[in-house]
């Protein structure tokens, strides 16, 4: 697409969005939201580390903490990886309902249960700045 | 060991060589005078912690159970056993007298230490009235022990929680944010500056401790914020080593005259803490770490060590399960403890490298 064709599509459209979004462009975003969703992200994270640290995932009190302080020695940036004891490639959430059934003695979460999703985020989020290692041992 | 060879050390249980693991540590002081040799034990963090009614977390019980049997299979017999805390998980009246009962199975004498888990729901008062004073010291042919509780902290901390179990739930949380500080304390010290002068400077000194009396890693108190205070108390004598629990991993280190040594835990291993990658450690460059734990295998990383201190100085025999064994001996050349097979960073395997 030539910057002349663009430019005569976009025109048109930045127009139609000026009215429905009070000026900003469909692939533009603001500061204010940028925030909002960092705020959004920080809320299931924080979320995530509440129930780290809650008896309720399992049935026996253990706390994912007890064993993994700063969700620490859970490698997210590593999976989905090759399990040995499992024979098969897991995604990380298989490995948190394998620590909430056996430590825990507890029942299993959907993959998408808001909870796993926080867990998740947390781990993930104790994490930032590692560099991605899918696979690593 | 210098006097009671390994194997023979073994010989007397089948059973143990079998099973391949002893969450505890056997510890033989060995002099010139071979009459004064003795064998001491050692089991540390069980965590035995409280469900509802009669029921505790089965994996935590059998840990303690399992360091319990086969410490009472070990030939020559330890003249006692050292307890190195956290007896119990969140510091109750059931976890306190389960864990006991458990203990009470063992055929010797049992020496304990006081950990942040029996301490920070009634400061030590139930722990205390079953165990005695939270810190002493006694004499063992010719050893000077010194017990330690190293797990105090500011009182301004200690006194600011509406409830007993809302401090002891945040000091049980190792990584907290609201946690405080380890401490032994000035009036603690104070005591053993006065116990420590009536002892010569060239008896062996031991010291059984909670925390680390180093600085490691202060957010998840691999820490005791008057080591420095503690350690000068100690730098005196000719020959010194600080036996502490509470980091659930191998850890060794050498400062001056004192060799420092962890016990594993019997009811489950913690990361090491360069694995947190939001706040730097220090963990001392000696160490080797252990293999990294295998989740399926409930109690791999709680494998067994005994120590073998000759002239005062300290050989850890470590048997670790699924892993082959570890050998950390005082080299006499090089004044401090090395790793017989891996301090070369070229000997290592994989699976001691923690990220």
């Amino acid at each position: 697409m030539s910057n002349i064709t663009q430019s005569a599509v976009a025109a048109p459209l930045a127009a139609l969005l000026c009215i429905a979004a009070g000026g900003v462009q469909a692939d533009d975003f603001t500061d204010a939201e940028l925030e909002r969703w960092q705020g959004q992200f920080m809320e299931v994270v924080e979320e995530g580390r509440r129930l780290w640290g809650t008896e309720g995932l399992g049935s026996n009190r253990l706390v994912c903490g007890q064993c993994h302080p700063n969700a620490a020695n859970t490698h997210p940036e590593t999976y989905p990886k090759f399990q040995k004891q499992l024979g098969r490639v897991v995604p990380i959430w298989e490995m948190v309902n394998w620590c909430i059934r056996n430590p825990l003695e507890g029942e299993a979460l959907n993959a998408a249960d808001p909870r796993m999703i926080a867990l998740q985020a947390y781990m993930n989020y104790e994490r930032r700045g590692v560099a991605m290692e899918p696979g690593k041992h | 060991m210098s006097k009671l060879s390994r194997r023979n050390f073994l010989k007397g249980s089948g059973l143990l060589a079998a099973g391949g693991v002893l969450p505890m540590s056997l510890i033989e002081l060995a002099f010139a005078d071979p009459r004064q040799n003795f064998n001491f034990a050692y089991i540390s963090d069980s965590h035995i912690q409280h469900i509802k009614g009669k029921e505790f977390v089965r994996n935590w019980d059998r840990g303690l159970m399992r360091a319990v049997a086969e410490t009472n299979l070990l030939d020559p017999k330890p003249d006692f056993v050292l307890y190195g805390g956290d007896i119990a998980q969140l510091g109750t009246k059931p976890e306190i007298d389960h864990g006991l009962e458990l203990l009470s199975a063992l055929r010797y004498p049992v020496r304990y230490a006081l950990g942040e888990h029996d301490y920070y729901l009634d400061l030590g008062e139930y722990w205390e009235s079953q165990l005695g004073p939270q810190y002493y010291s006694f004499d063992h042919k010719g050893v000077h022990f010194v017990v330690l509780n190293s797990i105090l902290t500011y009182d301004e901390w200690t006194n600011k929680w509406p409830t007993p179990e809302q401090r002891m739930a945040v000091m049980a949380g190792l990584d907290n944010p609201n946690g405080s500080p380890f401490m032994v304390g000035e009036a603690q010290r104070a005591w053993m500056a006065d116990d420590l002068a009536k002892v010569a400077k060239t008896t062996p000194v031991v010291v059984l401790s909670h925390s680390p009396l180093q600085k490691i890693f202060r957010n998840w108190n691999f820490w005791t914020e008057d080591a420095e205070q503690v350690q000068a108390l100690l730098a005196p004598f000719d020959k010194v080593t600080v036996l502490y629990g509470h980091v659930h991993q191998i850890q060794y280190n050498q400062i001056g005259n004192i060799s420092f040594n962890s016990a594993m835990a019997t009811a489950w291993p913690w990361p090491y803490p360069r694995s947190y990658a939001q706040a730097p450690s220090h963990m001392p460059k000696l160490t080797v770490p252990m293999n990294r734990a295998d989740p399926f295998f409930e109690r791999d990383a709680t494998g067994w060590q005994f120590i073998d201190l000759h002239s005062g100085n300290i050989d850890l025999h470590y048997a670790l399960y699924d892993n082959p064994n570890r050998v950390v001996a005082f080299n006499a050349q090089s004044g401090r403890p090395e790793d017989t097979a891996f301090q070369d960073p070229a000997t290592r395997v994989p699976a001691q490298m923690h990220y």
